[in-house]
């Protein structure tokens, strides 16, 4: 071996580098979000159901957001026709924060969980806080 | 076609674990086995191929130099183009490895009537080489949070640069559409300019049908067909925790991206990817140009049995002297 002390050392910190992941969550504790539906208005509805289907919004609600946005202060529509035929106001607060009105504890578990950080609250408070402006 | 092979092994890919996938549902294998198996298979290629690098000897000192060297104390030596201490290596090394400095220096070489040779400056190459690593770079970066439990705060302001246009949700992340955007030109480079796609192999095109694949299917999953990415990471976490388990709502796409990944990890070793062990270690960059100062002794010589001077007037000192011949030891 030639250079051996030079290669030893490139070898070590290559490894280092490409398993970091695995000692870095060495006795970190599991913090898999499960977040919470147990809110007062999601408690006395009958069938739990969202605005769309479970799966769809775990995976699509930040575009569903996103569109309500646009179309809510773009275009000044506030009607949403779901997939399975129902209206709701397309209103952040009024609509979604009524029934999910535990940021805390589902929004922002998942939110950590995954280190996103939306910037829907520059604009929206939560309930139930004091509005800092 | 040269190009033609390569792209039928990535479609043949794609198609081999969204059929493993969907028909066969061979979740644990896709899933567990292949990207453990690539992932070991990539750090142990690794330090295979840089121990056996290591191993290789280097028979003569070679820098490339590109500047004035060290001379007479009134000539200004150029102390990174042509080194001669470890300082201006390392230097070198580093612009070499973060900026693609020798790249910079590509010369476009035309015939032209007359018969007139040209050369022209060319930076399209490092320009697009240069995006498509740092922006391959920061992509790896921001998948940590994908693999750590209270993610770094270094990965997550890379990510929230990265996503700062705020285009979008999921945000637009500007490095997704340079890597696109490179892979596609270091392609079409291969196949536009003549000379070059004379040069270009399988080798060459394979990685990069692979790299356009992985980005296609990693922009399809954050943007266009989405995946549940809370599922996607309580999966990836159980895989480096060594504790894996197939986690169900993870979707066929992000298998297919995952097992291109792995398909990656796995090639990187065995093929021209380990430019990325071997920029450390290419005998023209890393040597200093002392040659003038310091003997490079190759190490393949053969031990020669010399037969100096001194020992010649040491065997024949006597007689030497008897015939008049002058020594220079009494």
């Amino acid at each position: 071996m030639y250079n051996g002390g030079k290669i030893f050392f490139g070898i070590i910190v290559f490894l280092g580098i490409f398993t970091f992941p695995v000692y870095y969550n060495i006795g970190k504790a599991d913090t898999t979000p499960k977040p919470s539906l147990n809110t007062p208005v999601i408690n006395q509805m009958k069938v739990k159901h969202c605005v769309e289907p479970k799966a769809f919004m775990r995976a699509n609600h930040m575009q569903l957001l996103n569109e309500w946005r646009d179309s809510a202060l773009r275009q000044g529509q506030r009607d949403y026709v779901s997939s399975t035929g129902e209206t709701y106001n397309i209103s952040l607060q009024n609509t979604c924060l009524h029934c999910h009105s535990n940021k805390e504890k589902f929004c922002d578990r998942c939110h950590n969980y995954m280190a996103v950080h939306p910037y829907c609250w520059s604009c929206h408070f939560a309930p139930g806080k004091e509005n800092k402006l | 076609m040269k190009a033609f092979l390569p792209f039928l092994a990535v479609i043949f890919l794609v198609l081999l674990v969204i059929v493993g996938v969907k028909a066969a549902s061979l979740y644990f294998l896709f899933g567990v086995i292949v990207p453990y198996a690539a992932l070991l298979t990539f750090l142990a290629g690794v330090v295979y191929r840089a121990v056996k690098w290591g191993r290789t000897p280097v028979p003569f000192h070679i820098p490339t130099t590109c500047g004035q060297q060290k001379t007479l104390p009134w000539i200004k030596q150029s102390k990174i183009e042509n080194p001669s201490t470890t300082g201006g290596v390392v230097v070198r090394m580093l612009l070499e490895v973060f900026l693609f400095r020798s790249l910079f220096r590509n010369l476009k070489t035309e015939m032209h009537e007359g018969p007139k040779l040209t050369y022209g400056s060319d930076k399209w190459l490092w320009l697009a080489g240069l995006s498509f690593h740092w922006s391959f770079l920061i992509i790896l970066v921001r998948h940590l949070r994908f693999f750590t439990q209270n993610v770094p705060g270094v990965v997550q302001i890379v990510g929230s640069l990265d996503s700062f246009l705020q285009i979008g949700l999921p945000l637009l992340y500007i490095t997704d559409v340079i890597f696109l955007a490179a892979v596609a030109y270091l392609f079409i480079r291969r196949v536009a300019i003549q000379p070059v796609k004379y040069i270009s192999l399988a080798a060459d095109y394979f990685p990069l049908f692979l790299l356009l694949a992985i980005g296609c299917s990693g922009v399809l999953m954050r943007y266009f067909l989405k995946v549940d990415v809370v599922s996607v990471k309580m999966f990836t976490m159980s895989l480096v925790s060594l504790r894996p388990r197939i986690v169900p709502g993870v979707g066929t796409l992000f298998y297919v991206h995952l097992f291109l990944v792995s398909t990656l990890f796995a090639y990187f070793p065995w093929s021209k990817l380990m430019h990325m062990g071997g920029v450390f270690l290419s005998p023209t960059r890393n040597l200093a140009n002392n040659s003038r100062m310091k003997r490079h002794v190759n190490p393949w010589n053969y031990p020669v049995k010399v037969h100096t001077y001194e020992e010649y007037e040491d065997d024949f000192r006597a007689k030497m002297k008897m015939a008049g011949v002058p020594v220079e030891k009494e």
